[in-house]
């Protein structure tokens, strides 16, 4: 989805949003009939973030939000960040960024194919690659950790390349916002 | 009643521990020695087992690729004694050589004596006579020793049956996870766990006494190498800094432990003293630089790096000083295993998807594939060189298949329940 859809669809959320507007009870000061006086309505009122404000941590869990996406996909024996993550990696750079305690760490990993080791090695490559943006986006380096699980934590087991994909991954792990 | 529940019992456990072995030729090896290994008398007061001396033994010089023993439905006469050996009726059948024997009590009822000859068909010579003592439940380890001790003898190279192997199991998916640490006997039999574990665990390496195994362990979050004594279970942890603590591989000598290390920013191979446990940087290359294996006369480490933009084999001065380039056909090469004599390497080749077994000659640099694959790696030379033991996969399941170094005979190993992977083969223990 590129950039002018996603400009769109935040657009129509946010037009969508303002015309949930919230009601308040009238009174009617000139009535005396206390006998005649209706119960106030009940309303709930609820906030919802600008999905593209990536230094609030309601966002999070906003499915309509890039800080939602906490996972990176990687090409074949790969470690390059695709043009296609980057807009996700900014935002959560833009969060770790606004909030100092906010500690990540970037859990690196690899498909089955290649050794158990050298796998360790890519998935921490993959990690670190995803670091170093944050980093230069303005991320503390007390604040990124990189561990590799290679290949020993897949989301999938089977040999083919639906699955392969999902596992050449790093996951965007917060442990602490 | 009590004898039959026993009965049951034991039963039931030699159940447990009875490891499938499937066997499959690749093409028969014409040059493979003739045998026969005739079914031992049974002279002691425990029950006979149910799987005798003659078949370890049978199985076994099978498994090398070197031996042809004759099947037990062949053997059409059952001497005991060198003196009922018609040696006409072996030569009739083609045999070159003749194994009798029987197993009976060891003095004071502490085990077994296995009593047997080896012969020449052809000159009648009696090449072995010896006595074999092991302890009551240790029938099997006698009846690999005596394999070593007839492969020794016909072929001049000591037998690797009596050693044991290291392997990792995984069960269970997703939270349910569980991996454990296994040491069983060469072909497969008589798996003990000696770590368990929810977290990975990955690449066992024995030390050269073979009384003890390295290994990574993720139980800490991050990996972790320790060093475990096998027959105590008492462990230390080694090496537990930041980054990736992997790769663990004992020096010949015991001393050093070399390791992949990447607290300095990217992966690099190290060699740490394991008396005074200080260490030492062997790379420096911002390559991957991983899965160190030592020759055997602890000159080179030979070592997996990209740093020629895919994985291949390199080697270095344990000295120290320029990485060279080892392997140089395939796409992929890594895991070096060096052979016993330090003249091959069996490594994962790949090509494309596909990954296999190739050993390569050190000098020539001719490289040759031994497997179909497609997914095999983790090659672990036997300590005598004559046969590579390697995972593979049937299906979604991990296995573990040995094969010659000639690549004539393939055998798969089922072992216990579960993902089975990394296997290491332990030195010769004496």
């Amino acid at each position: 989805m590129n950039t002018t859809w996603r400009f769109l669809l935040a657009l129509v959320i946010a037009v969508s949003i303002s015309a949930c507007k919230t009601t308040e009870p009238v009174t009617d000061t000139t009535d005396t009939d206390t006998t005649d006086t209706k119960p106030a309505t009940e309303v709930t009122t609820a906030a919802a973030p600008d999905p593209r404000d990536y230094t609030d941590a309601r966002n999070f869990d906003n499915s309509e939000s890039l800080l939602s996406k906490r996972v990176i996909y990687f090409d074949f024996d790969k470690s390059e960040v695709k043009y296609e993550y980057r807009p996700i990696v900014a935002a959560h750079a833009a969060y770790v960024k606004a909030h100092s305690s906010a500690r990540v760490t970037l859990e690196g990993h690899a498909d089955e194919r290649g050794t158990r080791e050298y796998n360790l090695g890519l998935g921490e490559r993959r990690g670190n690659a995803i670091s170093g943006l944050l980093s230069a986006a303005g991320a503390m380096g007390n604040q990124l950790d990189t561990i590799s699980y290679g290949e020993e934590r897949p989301v999938c087991r089977v040999s083919d390349e639906n699955c392969w994909w999902q596992n050449r991954r790093v996951e965007i792990v917060y442990t602490a916002r | 009643m009590q004898k039959i529940l026993f009965t049951l019992f034991i039963l039931c456990v030699s159940q447990l521990v009875h490891a499938k072995l499937e066997i499959q030729i690749i093409q028969g090896n014409a040059s493979a020695l003739p045998i026969a290994v005739i079914p031992m008398q049974w002279r002691a007061t425990e029950p006979r087992p149910q799987t005798g001396v003659a078949d370890v033994v049978s199985s076994d010089l099978y498994r090398s690729g070197l031996f042809e023993p004759l099947d037990e439905q062949d053997i059409v006469d059952r001497p005991v004694d060198a003196e009922s050996i018609r040696y006409g009726t072996w030569r009739l059948l083609k045999v070159d050589y003749i194994v009798i024997g029987h197993v009976r009590d060891a003095p004071g009822g502490t085990g077994y004596e296995i009593v047997y000859q080896l012969f020449d068909v052809h000159t009648q010579e009696a090449l072995l006579s010896q006595v074999t003592t092991v302890g009551l439940g240790d029938l099997r380890f006698g009846a690999h020793r005596v394999a070593d001790a007839i492969y020794e003898k016909l072929t001049g190279v000591p037998g690797a049956f009596s050693t044991r192997i290291a392997y990792i199991s995984a069960t269970g998916v997703g939270n349910d996870q569980n991996y454990q640490l296994f040491v069983a006997d060469a072909d497969g039999f008589n798996p003990q766990a000696v770590v368990g574990s929810p977290e990975p665990l990955l690449s066992p390496n024995w030390s050269p006494d073979g009384q003890a195994l390295a290994y990574v362990s993720f139980e800490r979050g991050n990996s972790a190498i320790y060093v475990q004594n096998v027959s105590t279970g008492q462990r230390e942890l080694v090496s537990s800094g930041k980054g990736i603590n992997g790769a663990p591989a004992h020096s010949p000598d015991g001393r050093y432990l070399a390791m992949t290390l990447s607290s300095s920013g990217n992966p690099e191979i190290y060699i740490r003293d394991l008396t005074t446990g200080q260490k030492r940087q062997l790379t420096q290359h911002w390559a991957i630089d991983t899965e160190p294996a030592w020759s055997p006369d602890s000159q080179w480490v030979y070592f997996t790096s990209d740093r020629g933009g895919k994985p291949q084999i390199y080697r270095v001065a344990v000295t120290g000083g320029n990485p060279s380039r080892v392997s140089l056909e395939g796409d992929y090469n890594a895991r070096a295993s060096i052979s016993p004599d330090g003249t091959r390497i069996a490594m994962a080749h790949g090509r494309g998807n596909e990954y296999r077994i190739a050993v390569l000659d050190i000098d020539t640099g001719r490289t040759r594939i031994l497997t179909p694959g497609v997914l095999d790696e983790s090659p672990s030379f036997a300590p005598n060189g004559s046969m590579i033991l390697y995972a593979t996969r049937e299906g979604p399941r991990g296995v573990l298949s040995a094969v010659s170094v000639d690549g004539n005979v393939r055998q798969r190993l089922i072992l216990t329940e579960g993902d089975v992977r990394e296997p290491a083969w332990s030195p010769v223990i004496r």
